[in-house]
């Protein structure tokens, strides 16, 4: 066993992975941010719009609900165990800091994709027909990297104390739901809100489920996959090379 | 062999140099203290050697590794027991161990083998299911030795590993330190109590405003730091001061009771010189005892002189 080894690297990321899971799934901010903030701004946004057919609806809602379950986890964890030292238990160990991210991120993965699941599942029994599942599940898990990247991205400021972290998360991410055609279809979007909603991976996320239960989409497919990789790749090595610079401050 | 060989390490935090130029080598099974006063950089160095910060200046090889190109493979060798308590307080004993031994990579049967052991050995097995939340301090820093030595390091680090706990948990910690260094483990240990540096350490390391100031055996350093020695001594029967004062060596002495206490520049040659003097006046030694300053002496004198 070489414990440098990239394999070994992995199975040590999952590790930390499943501590995450243990510990943090429960907490509160991450059940409010993760699951009831989604879940209320989708009761609010039904009663105020009935016009908009169901799929729309729970289209916006499974993309805003992995949006804010996967971007719950990650932002906070890094601050927590600052706080509790044991960040620096965890430096300590023959884990590498791209590990302790990465392992982070399964974590925050994993939770969006078992709450987003429930969402569909809620469409399905709704009524909706799902009409192209392989696409949806590509996306979903696509999206989840990505978001749990960004997650991550907003964790970088070296702080421990995670109400700021959760005030700038949140300062974040609220704008975007609001420019990727969650709320508002692309289509009825100003040319700003347009322009804005392009550099949201947001947007191409909630592309691809509309086109998963509805076979209507604003970008093509090709592009909605394209762009969540190509942000994935961005945000995931941003992270990892930020959070590089910056752990030893927290310490 | 060294185990540990720091040089030149250099940390500035702002403007504050928090550690200056330290460098330092600690041998394959010695019991290393790391001394000096608060904020003097014991921590900052420790964190540098254990590779959770980067030095700004300065290299550290761990166990042959470079703790900077090749952390995981020097990590991968040591275990550390930081200052502040650090095991998942959300997480029972058993889990804490059992996240420690995967992160090192040990198979499950070994490290629910060790972990069974450690805890036994530190008298945590009965509570080993109970979250960690509810421990005491002293069983919470047994459970982190625990989780520093899952996979039997052949270095320790540890940072005042027995600050604030009761003197059960302290005894404890000090005896398995020492059983451990006996089995073969090196351990580099920070502290500011000296008397248990000087009980457990083979070399000490004095540091001050981010500077080594000495580095010797607790016994060196005691007696280097002071140029004339003391030596107490009674005999059988009143002998005159006047002739002790003549002997060898002797700067200075004085009467209390029926000891007397000679001040000397040459500790041996009066210790030669008092025996001689007793056999040539037929005067028997009743006790003769040499007052060597202790481990604080030599502390304070050396944190001072690099003060001043």
């Amino acid at each position: 066993m070489n414990p440098a080894g990239f394999p070994e690297q992995v199975r040590r990321a999952w590790v930390i992975a499943k501590k995450d899971i243990r510990i943090y799934y429960f907490k509160g901010p991450v059940l409010i941010f993760g699951v009831f903030m989604p879940l209320f701004m989708f009761l609010a946004f039904l009663a105020g719009s009935r016009q908009l057919p169901l799929s729309f609806l729970v289209s916006g809602l499974v993309g805003m609900t992995l949006f804010f379950s996967a971007t719950a986890v990650s932002p906070a964890i890094f601050p927590w165990e600052g706080q509790a030292k044991t960040l620096e238990r965890l430096a300590s160990c023959p884990v590498t800091v791209e590990a302790i991210v990465f392992g982070d991120m399964i974590a925050s993965i994993l939770f969006g994709i078992g709450i987003t699941i429930i969402t569909v599942i809620i469409g399905l029994a709704l009524g909706l027909s799902l009409l192209h599942g392989i696409t949806l599940l590509t996306a979903i898990l696509l999206a989840a990297f990505c978001f749990s990247a960004i997650g991550m991205l907003l964790a970088v400021p070296p702080t421990n104390v995670p109400s700021n972290i959760m005030i700038l998360s949140s300062l974040i991410k609220f704008p975007l739901v609001f420019i990727s055609g969650i709320f508002v279809p692309l289509e009825q979007m100003p040319f700003l809100g347009l322009v804005l909603s392009v550099f949201s991976p947001l947007t191409y996320f909630t592309d691809l489920v509309r086109y998963s239960f509805t076979e209507t989409h604003y970008f093509p497919v090709w592009i909605d996959i394209a762009a969540l990789a190509v942000f994935t790749i961005i945000f995931t090595v941003g992270t990892m090379f930020l959070h590089k610079r910056t752990l030893p401050k927290r310490m | 062999m060294n185990i540990i060989e720091a040089g030149h390490l250099f940390k500035r935090f702002g403007a504050v140099t928090a550690v200056n130029d330290v460098g330092f080598t600690v041998r394959e099974r010695e019991i290393f203290g790391f001394l000096g006063p608060n904020g003097a950089g014991k921590t900052t160095t420790t964190r540098m050697l254990t590779g959770v910060i980067p030095p700004d200046n300065g290299t550290a090889t761990i166990l042959g590794h470079d703790i900077q190109s090749a952390p995981v493979l020097a990590k991968q060798g040591f275990g550390v027991v930081p200052e502040t308590s650090n095991a998942y307080t959300d997480l029972t004993a058993w889990q804490n161990l059992m996240l420690m031994g995967e992160l090192y990579g040990l198979p499950r049967a070994l490290a629910e083998k060790r972990s069974s052991d450690l805890l036994g050995m530190v008298g945590l097995v009965e509570r080993k299911d109970q979250k960690v939340q509810a421990y005491s301090k002293g069983m919470k820093q047994r459970l982190i030795l625990t989780m520093a030595l899952i996979h039997e390091p052949e270095l320790l680090f540890l940072d005042e590993p027995t600050s604030g706990l009761d003197v059960q948990s302290t005894q404890m910690i000090l005896t398995l330190l020492r059983d451990l260094n006996q089995q073969g483990t090196t351990i580099f240990l920070t502290t500011h109590n000296m008397e248990e540096a000087n009980r457990l350490c083979h070399r000490v390391g004095i540091i001050r405003a981010g500077k080594m100031v000495a580095i010797d055996a607790p016994e060196k350093l005691k007696t280097a730091i002071d140029r004339v020695h003391k030596i107490e001594v009674s005999f059988e029967r009143e002998v005159p001061g006047d002739a002790l004062a003549g002997l060898e060596g002797v700067i200075e002495i004085s009467h209390t009771g029926d000891k007397w206490q000679v001040t000397t520049q040459n500790k041996d040659l009066t210790i030669r010189s008092l025996v001689t003097f007793g056999q040539q006046n037929g005067v028997a030694i009743v006790t003769l005892n040499t007052i060597a300053p202790s481990l604080d002496d030599a502390f304070l004198r050396l944190t001072q002189e690099a003060k001043s």
